[in-house]
């Protein structure tokens, strides 16, 4: 049977590795293929890469960090952010990586996302949705790194998503991202039991418990990672580390 | 020397990495007529059967292929699509495969209830020995990423077995043909090793 996915997710600022609370205040973690390198040598099943101000900042990716990242990583690696265009997308696919994240463009050119992965497969897109309660408790999808409301939700856009050609789907909450609260099993699980596809769970996890639960009770196929792999503890300093493998094992296919 | 035919389908950059970080030479070649001084093939592949088999055919590869890996028998790995090439066909396509190996390339079966592609991390079992495998580190995995899976006639065929729903031949070789349906490329020491036991044959 097919392990568990447990993916770090690290978030570039164009050179540089961050980590933010509910999208808000970026503190600098450090060199982004120091990092990787760790993470290589931990045998991480995967990592994602989000750049989280290249749409906002209207930039392409940064295809010199990218590449150095490829060079060093032997195993699947995603990369998201500032990626519109068939050309750039096909660059970061050239380079080594063999997935990538899409979130704002599924918006405003989803034809993008047809054509993307029938060049390269459904298995290769993944679209990110970014979502937040509203003031009466209901979820909506937010762009452009948590800026911009589409007044989606969240279940009628994955499974609208999966529709257009999306092989997998990075469910973030943006209310729980970076607060070592838990994720939220409740939107994971009403998005899983939607959809055919993989469902990434993102944004909340502090503890081995946190990442078991959302597994066991949200659904999630995989689940992905931020501040446990890039802090010590909540309000600690930074450490690249990844959680005990032989508990997760125990506790997960 | 390794080398990679570009049929125009899918991520080269990964699997020249990896040859490099573990001290093989590379090229990547996109002319037939590069390929007549080949000591080993390697057969890349993400995408369709028929769109690459397609390639195969009006690149002019076919004969220089069948030459290379039946009359020369230079060693050849086939990996994901590359290895279903190997094969007499595909249950994707309508066009003939390589047929290089006897087995056919089949879809997983319907209603099963399980996820395809199967994709992730899985293990792997030692089926017929290869020295391609005699020396993988302890409980091999390897990733995966396909939507359809190769079925050997002959189980001397099939070296590594994993299973999804179903055992399915994960990794295959005959005489100097190899093929691998996961990544080594991005199976972090396992497909390291892999590779190495291949570029050292």
């Amino acid at each position: 049977m097919l392990k568990t996915r447990i993916i770090p997710a690290l978030l570039l600022r164009d050179d540089a590795l961050v980590k933010t609370t509910r999208f808000d205040k970026p503190t600098y973690i450090g060199d982004p293929i120091n990092t990787v390198r760790i993470f290589n040598e931990l045998e991480v099943d995967e990592l994602v890469f989000l750049d989280i101000s290249a749409t906002t900042d209207g930039r392409k990716p940064n295809m010199k960090v990218l590449e150095e990242i490829a060079n060093e990583c032997f195993m699947p690696l995603a990369y998201g952010g500032g990626l519109n265009d068939f050309q750039t997308i096909s660059d970061i696919f050239r380079i080594g990586f063999e997935k990538v994240v899409i979130n704002s463009a599924c918006h405003h050119n989803p034809e993008l996302i047809g054509q993307v992965a029938r060049h390269f497969g459904n298995q290769a897109v993944m679209a990110s949705v970014d979502v937040k309660r509203n003031f009466f408790g209901g979820y909506e999808v937010w762009t452009h790194s948590g800026k911009k409301n589409s007044k989606m939700k969240p279940v009628e856009w994955c499974c609208h998503l999966e529709k257009l050609g999306v092989g997998e789907i990075l469910l973030t909450s943006i209310d729980r991202e970076g607060t070592w609260s838990g994720f939220d099993i409740e939107l994971t699980k009403k998005v899983s039991d939607a959809v055919n596809i993989p469902v990434i769970a993102h944004g909340g996890a502090g503890n081995i418990e946190h990442i078991i639960q959302v597994v066991h009770e949200g659904k999630a196929s995989a689940v992905a990672l931020g501040s446990m792999v890039v802090y010590q503890q909540k309000g600690m300093g930074v450490l690249v580390n990844f959680p005990d493998k032989s508990l997760l094992n125990k506790n997960l296919l | 020397m390794i080398t990679i035919v570009n049929y125009g389908m899918g991520n080269l950059g990964s699997v020249v990495n990896m040859f490099k970080r573990i001290g093989f030479s590379t090229e990547i070649v996109e002319d037939p007529g590069l390929l007549l001084n080949a000591t080993k093939i390697l057969l890349p592949g993400v995408g369709s059967f028929d769109q690459a088999m397609k390639r195969i055919n009006e690149r002019g590869f076919l004969e220089v292929l069948n030459k290379k890996a039946l009359v020369e028998k230079v060693p050849v790995l086939g990996i994901c699509l590359g290895m279903q090439l190997l094969t007499r066909g595909s249950e994707e396509g309508v066009l003939p495969g390589l047929s290089w190996i006897k087995a056919d390339t089949l879809k997983f079966p319907p209603n099963s209830g399980l996820k395809v592609p199967h994709m992730g991390w899985n293990r792997v079992f030692n089926a017929s020995p290869s020295t391609l495998t005699s020396n993988l580190p302890d409980e091999p995995r390897f990733y995966f990423v396909h939507s359809y899976r190769v079925k050997v006639d002959n189980e001397a065929d099939s070296i590594l077995k994993c299973s999804y729903g179903l055992d399915f031949d994960a990794a295959v070789q005959h005489d100097n043909i190899f093929g691998t349906q996961f990544h080594p490329e991005k199976s972090h020491k396992f497909g390291m090793r892999f590779l190495e036991n291949f570029a050292k044959i």
